[in-house]
Order: structure tokens, then C-alpha cells, then sequence
């Protein structure tokens, strides 16, 4: 069973312990939403979980095996989706969503066109990004979910600038993806209407 | 291997949407050696005797220019996490926008550099030696000011701070490209200078992706 675990992870932030003691488990087919006020370190934590930042304490695991063992391999099955939308002003949708394909060795143009679909945007695929509301940059920035394959996506407020519409569409996709087996960790302050949604509350410790 | 020519790819296509950067890069090169004429006199003996010194330090300058861009528009928008995240080793990442920086920076230098050799009044002899010191030289600048660009990530002040940290690191390519040129325009070889710029090449191409990796990896933290 290749679950992703953390256990009694720790991590500090500036100086200041944003959490400790913290263990979470996401096995396959599996949703985990990060819940909690501002500044209560869910970013922090799927940064964390990424592997962008080092934990200071506690222990990363995917099926049993320390993630700080082969950071490599890790890196290889996630998505990481965070604040910014890292779409280049001057490269049309195509280009940005193939680009992030491409750099995690994937070079399926088929693939690009069916993100592009699933999320609307067919019909700016050619726009330069620098033209694209906030709305539709969000949706270009998740079209790179479907562009190329990985078992666990790593979310940070997925939600943010979409329209009923577009978030409808983004459950569609989660649904679709936890259903093939996939994970997800999605901090969130909507409530998300997806199969196998555990939650996980952060920051009822006060800093 | 296929995601370092992915960067690669996206660099150069950025670069040629948005030619004002490296463009700036060439005429920050071109004016400030051609305000040294200017500045020192017309005198073909004086013009002749600094030129290649000219050439090599303004070159360092402007190649300075375009670092503070290396990573940091990267940084601003979030790409620099999707690249750090990227199932390849980050310095080979590395190593791929370096060499997209020397395509659109220094590879341009070159191409002009014969024409301020010109304004210069450069002995004839020194034009061959002048391409080949520029073509092993430049690499080195572009590989070393990644530190620098990586080191500076995030700092307030980077673009400042940046000159401070390199510079010094240029000397080396700096003494020994302007030796191999005056060797040549002597009628003494240039080959023992060339060897050590291309040394210099030869351990920065390695160590420096390195160097830098490191950096952007404290820098996300």
C-alpha cells in the first residue's frame, strides 16, 4: 500500500514553529484538505511536503520509504501548484502548459489539448498569458495537472480567482483523479465535494 | 536530460519574444566602448594601446547587466519552484539557463565585438585572438554570474549587491583575455593564455551549476 506519510513533522519558519507534532497519511484514492486560519502553515506544509523546504523535524514517507532517502524520485511524482500561477506573460497557454509538460519529460501534445479542454480553455490556447484574466490564469495553471501524469498532487489553494463554473470543473478533475487512484493535499477554505476527503486542521495551537 | 532542453527551449523562445533584454545587453556594450574614443582622444597609439582592455571590461560590464534577470523573474512568478521541482537534477537545470544566457548575451557580444575592435583602432593581427579569447571567455562570465544571480535571490538590493560578488570572480578571465590578445598583436603566441581561459572554462563548468543549485535551493527554502 503506497501511502504518503508524515509523521511528527516539525517545521519553523523564520524562527518562529509554525507546527509540530504534525502526521498526516494519504493513502491511494485519497484526499487530504488543509484547513485552518491564516498564517497557520498550510502552505508551509505542502512546501514542506514538496520538499522545497527541509522539515525541521519528524519524517517524510512515501510506502514505507523516507522521502529525504531519494528526494529525486519524489520530486518525480508530484505536482506542485502554489500561490503563483508561474505562467510567462509571453508565451501563449500552449506554450506555458507544454513547457511544464516538457520539463517533467512528457512531451504529449494530445495530452496538452485534453488539460486545455477540462479546465475551458480551448478557445484562448493561443493567447499569450499576458492577456488572460485572473480567473483563467488560475485555470491555465491547473491545466498543468492533467498535462502530465503523477500520483500526488500537491495543491495550495487551488480555488483561488475561479468562477462556479471553473471550480466545478476542478472537482470534476479531482474526482476523475482520485478515482484512477491518485492523491491529493489541497489547502483550501472551500468546502470540496470530492470522494475520500479527510481533513486536517492546522493552527488551533495559537503561535 | 529532456527537461534541462525544455528550459533551454523556453529560454530561447522567451528571449526572442522579449528581444529588448539582450538587445540592451549589446548596446550598453557598444556605447560605453565607443565613449572611449571619445573620452581619451582620437590618438590612433593611445586608441590601439587600450583597446583590448576596453573591449574585455566592458564586455564584463555589460554582460553584469542581464544577471539580476537570470533567476529572478523565475523567482517572482513561481516558475523557479516548478523548476526546482522538476524530476532532473537542478544543476543540469541550471547549467541549461546558463547556456541560454550565453546564446542571447554573449554570443551577441562576439558578433560586434569586431566592430568596436574597429572603432578601436585594433592592430589587425589581434582579430582572430580577439573571437577565440571572446568565444572561451564569455562562457565562464555567463557560468559565474549565475552564482552571483542565485546568491542574490531574494535579497533586497540584489541587482546591487550582485556586481560586488562577481566582479572579482572575473579577474582571472579578464587578466588572461587581455593577455592573449596583446600576445597576439606582439607576435608572441596567444596559445599558453587561451589554454588557462579555457581551464577557467573547464572548472567553472562543472563547479559553478553547483554552486548555484545550492543557492536556489537556500533561496526557496
Amino acid at each position: 500500500m503506497d501511502e504518503f506519510t508524515g509523521t511528527a513533522l516539525a517545521c519553523v519558519r523564520g524562527e518562529r514553529l509554525v507546527f509540530k507534532d504534525l502526521s498526516f497519511r494519504v493513502g491511494a484514492g485519497q484526499v487530504l484538505a488543509l484547513t485552518g486560519p491564516n498564517g497557520s502553515g498550510k502552505s508551509s506544509l505542502l512546501r514542506l511536503m514538496a520538499g522545497l523546504i527541509r522539515p525541521a523535524g519528524g519524517r517524510l514517507a512515501w510506502a514505507g520509504a523516507s522521502v529525504a532517502d531519494d528526494p529525486d524520485a519524489h520530486r518525480a511524482r508530484l505536482h506542485y501548484l502554489g500561490h503563483l500561477d508561474a505562467l510567462k506573460p509571453a508565451l501563449t497557454v500552449t506554450e506555458n502548459v507544454a513547457f511544464y509538460a516538457a520539463l517533467r519529460g512528457h512531451h504529449d501534445a494530445a495530452a496538452v489539448d485534453a488539460a486545455l479542454a477540462a479546465f475551458g480553455l480551448s478557445a484562448l490556447a493561443d493567447l499569450p498569458a499576458r492577456f488572460l484574466s485572473q480567473g483563467q490564469r488560475r485555470r491555465t495553471a491547473l491545466a498543468r495537472l492533467l498535462a502530465a501524469p503523477a500520483p500526488l498532487w500537491l495543491l495550495d489553494e487551488p480555488t483561488l480567482g475561479l468562477d462556479a463554473a471553473s471550480l466545478d470543473a476542478l472537482l470534476a478533475v479531482l474526482r476523475r483523479h482520485v478515482a484512477a487512484g491518485g492523491r491529493a493535499v489541497i489547502a483550501t477554505h472551500v468546502p470540496l465535494d470530492v470522494p475520500g476527503l479527510d481533513e486536517l486542521r492546522l493552527g488551533d495551537r495559537t503561535p | 536530460m529532456t527537461s534541462a532542453l525544455a528550459l533551454l527551449r523556453r529560454d530561447l523562445r522567451l528571449a526572442l519574444r522579449t528581444p529588448g533584454d539582450s538587445a540592451t545587453v549589446v548596446l550598453f556594450f557598444v556605447l560605453t566602448a565607443v565613449l572611449f574614443p571619445l573620452g581619451v582622444g582620437p590618438e590612433p597609439n593611445i586608441l590601439a594601446r587600450i583597446a583590448v582592455g576596453v573591449i574585455w571590461v566592458t564586455a564584463l560590464l555589460a554582460s553584469l547587466l542581464s544577471f539580476d534577470r537570470l533567476f529572478q523573474l523565475d523567482a517572482e512568478d513561481g516558475s523557479l519552484d516548478l523548476i526546482a521541482l522538476a524530476p532532473a537534477p537542478l544543476e543540469l537545470l541550471v547549467l541549461a539557463k546558463c547556456v541560454a544566457h550565453w546564446l542571447v548575451t554573449g554570443l551577441p557580444l562576439i558578433i560586434v565585438s569586431p566592430l568596436l575592435a574597429v572603432f578601436l583602432n585594433l592592430p589587425g593581427e589581434g582579430y582572430p585572438v580577439l573571437l577565440l579569447a571572446l568565444a572561451i571567455g564569455t562562457p565562464t562570465l555567463s557560468l559565474v554570474g549565475a552564482i552571483g544571480a542565485g546568491l542574490t535571490l531574494g535579497a533586497r538590493r540584489g541587482g546591487v549587491l550582485l556586481p560586488l560578488l562577481v566582479l572579482p570572480l572575473y579577474v582571472p578571465v579578464l587578466v588572461f583575455g587581455v593577455a592573449a590578445i596583446e600576445a597576439a598583436v606582439a607576435g608572441l603566441p596567444a596559445r599558453p593564455h587561451l589554454l588557462i581561459l579555457g581551464g577557467l572554462l573547464a572548472l567553472s563548468l562543472p563547479l559553478a551549476p553547483v554552486a548555484t543549485a545550492a543557492a536556489i535551493r537556500q533561496a526557496l527554502e
